[in-house]
């Protein structure tokens, strides 16, 4: 009760709504991260998986990736990125943590788009190509829109996983709501440090919901036998396609 | 970061194998801990809903709520309650096997066979003798392939609880180099969790292979 007293306090306090470490400047800073880290993503990862998955060439790019993905600690990407960012004077911060959250983000995407294209059903495709459909509108009008649910789910991904990520970007004074965590820590200030979580996880579940419902909305309600998207119940599942 | 520096110093690493021997050695220990007690309360829970069906949406619910939470912020929620500790980091890394071995465990179960089931059954197999003579070594290779995905997560989990001042290679990557700006601890510490978990990741796939010879056989 005493504890959720000073939460509240430390909430209430001015300090927290202006200046240089203020909720503001690192909850702004944490979207801009984010978005930015989302969209880089999407423009080198969608085209891959695109190709991979039309093609069907090149499967094992998709699935090693996906383990590959796994396999790196997220802290170890911001790590190695730190020194060669300095070294290239890109600067400590927003650069080197936004390159490590593009990096983040393109296995899961490159994966699922790959599995969402191959998903769909072989005779659709050929009755596609029997209208006179060339290989874009093919993709455009067939291939895309029918896989939209496992393409999304991939998205999904990445953007909880990048949102998620950018809070350790504080470790190398990147603006971000992990700030308040680590400086939390550095002066043993409890409040501080649970106000940061509750921030993190709140973002973190926001954009699961988010997406959630970007799914649903973008997902032609034809196309029944596709995963309807769960919030929470999916998360951190992989295509089959994928599975190891 | 000292301009000069260069992003390997190879006499460092050689003067400090010991203490990355160390570090290796804790990282493994953390890993291990957090995998082995995911895996006894997962595989509790998975039993619970194999006899009890409607608590399946419940349990995953809740840990993929869980899942859901970013590690420094599951980390500093407990924080409060259980200290800058050990303990701290255990209970979150544990918190994040429950999603993927729940899920595995059941669809180990639900994958054997339903005549199966009933052949046992109709040799006189008791509730227990079926559960650990038929269910379990079927399930097995499901069973083994979440412990892998879960493990490799883990590995790459535990070096992010270097941020709350646990000892393993993730703080050789974050007190040792990030904070001191030298790149060669942040590179032994990343290779080395990385190695780590590949190494992780091919001896799951060799316990599969071990565990299930009749896959084997069939040439899978």
């Amino acid at each position: 009760m005493e504890f959720l007293g000073q939460l509240a306090a430390w909430f209430g306090d001015p300090a927290q709504w202006t200046g240089r470490n203020s909720i503001p400047v690192h909850l702004l800073g944490h979207l801009a991260l984010s978005g930015s880290a989302l969209l880089g993503g999407l423009v080198i990862a969608l085209p891959i998986g695109i190709a991979i998955g039309h093609t069907g060439r090149g499967a094992f790019l998709a699935i090693a990736l996906a383990n590959i993905g796994r396999a790196i600690p997220s802290i170890a990407i911001l790590g190695i990125v730190f020194p060669i960012s300095l070294r290239l004077h890109l600067g400590f911060g927003f650069v080197p943590t936004l390159i490590a959250l593009i990096a983040l983000s393109i296995p899961p995407i490159v994966t699922n788009t790959y599995a969402a294209l191959r998903d769909v059903d072989r005779d659709l495709v050929e009755a596609g190509r029997g209208m006179g459909m060339g290989e874009l509108q093919l993709l455009a009008r067939v291939e895309l829109p029918v896989g939209a649910g496992l393409l999304l789910a991939g998205i999904r991904t990445a953007a909880v996983q990048v949102v998620a990520t950018a809070s350790l970007g504080a470790v190398i004074s990147a603006d971000c709501l992990g700030y308040f965590v680590i400086h939390g820590i550095a002066t043993n200030d409890l409040p501080e440090i649970f106000a940061g979580a509750l921030m993190i996880a709140g973002l973190s579940l926001l954009t699961e919901l988010l997406f959630a419902a970007l799914q649903r909305r973008l997902v032609s309600p034809g196309l029944q036998d596709a995963p309807a998207p769960r919030p929470f119940l999916d998360a951190g599942a992989l295509p089959r396609e994928a599975q190891p | 970061m000292i301009p000069d520096e260069p992003f390997i110093r190879w006499d460092w690493i050689v003067t400090n194998l010991g203490d990355i021997g160390e570090r290796t050695w804790e990282h493994v220990l953390m890993t291990v801990i957090a995998v082995g007690v995911g895996f006894v309360i997962s595989f509790v829970l998975s039993l619970l809903i194999v006899r009890w069906r409607r608590l399946y949406g419940p349990v995953i619910g809740t840990s993929g709520l869980l899942y859901s939470i970013p590690s420094l912020g599951l980390f500093a929620l407990l924080i409060p309650l259980t200290g800058v500790t050990l303990l701290t980091a255990e209970i979150a890394l544990v918190s994040y096997t429950l999603l993927i071995l729940v899920r595995n465990i059941v669809a180990g179960f639900d994958g054997v066979p339903r005549d199966v089931l009933e052949a046992a059954e109709g040799m006189g197999y008791g509730p227990w003798q079926l559960l650990w003579r038929v269910q379990l070594p079927l399930a097995l290779p499901t069973i083994v392939a979440g412990l892998r995905i879960a493990t490799v997560t883990t590995v790459g989990l535990v070096a992010v609880t270097a941020l709350i001042g646990q000892s393993n290679l993730g703080s050789l990557i974050v007190q040792r180099g990030i904070r001191a700006s030298f790149p060669t601890a942040i590179l032994v510490g990343a290779v080395g969790s990385v190695l780590l978990g590949l190494i992780a990741d091919l001896g799951f796939v060799g316990l599969q292979r071990l565990l299930t010879p009749w896959a084997r056989a069939r040439g899978g």
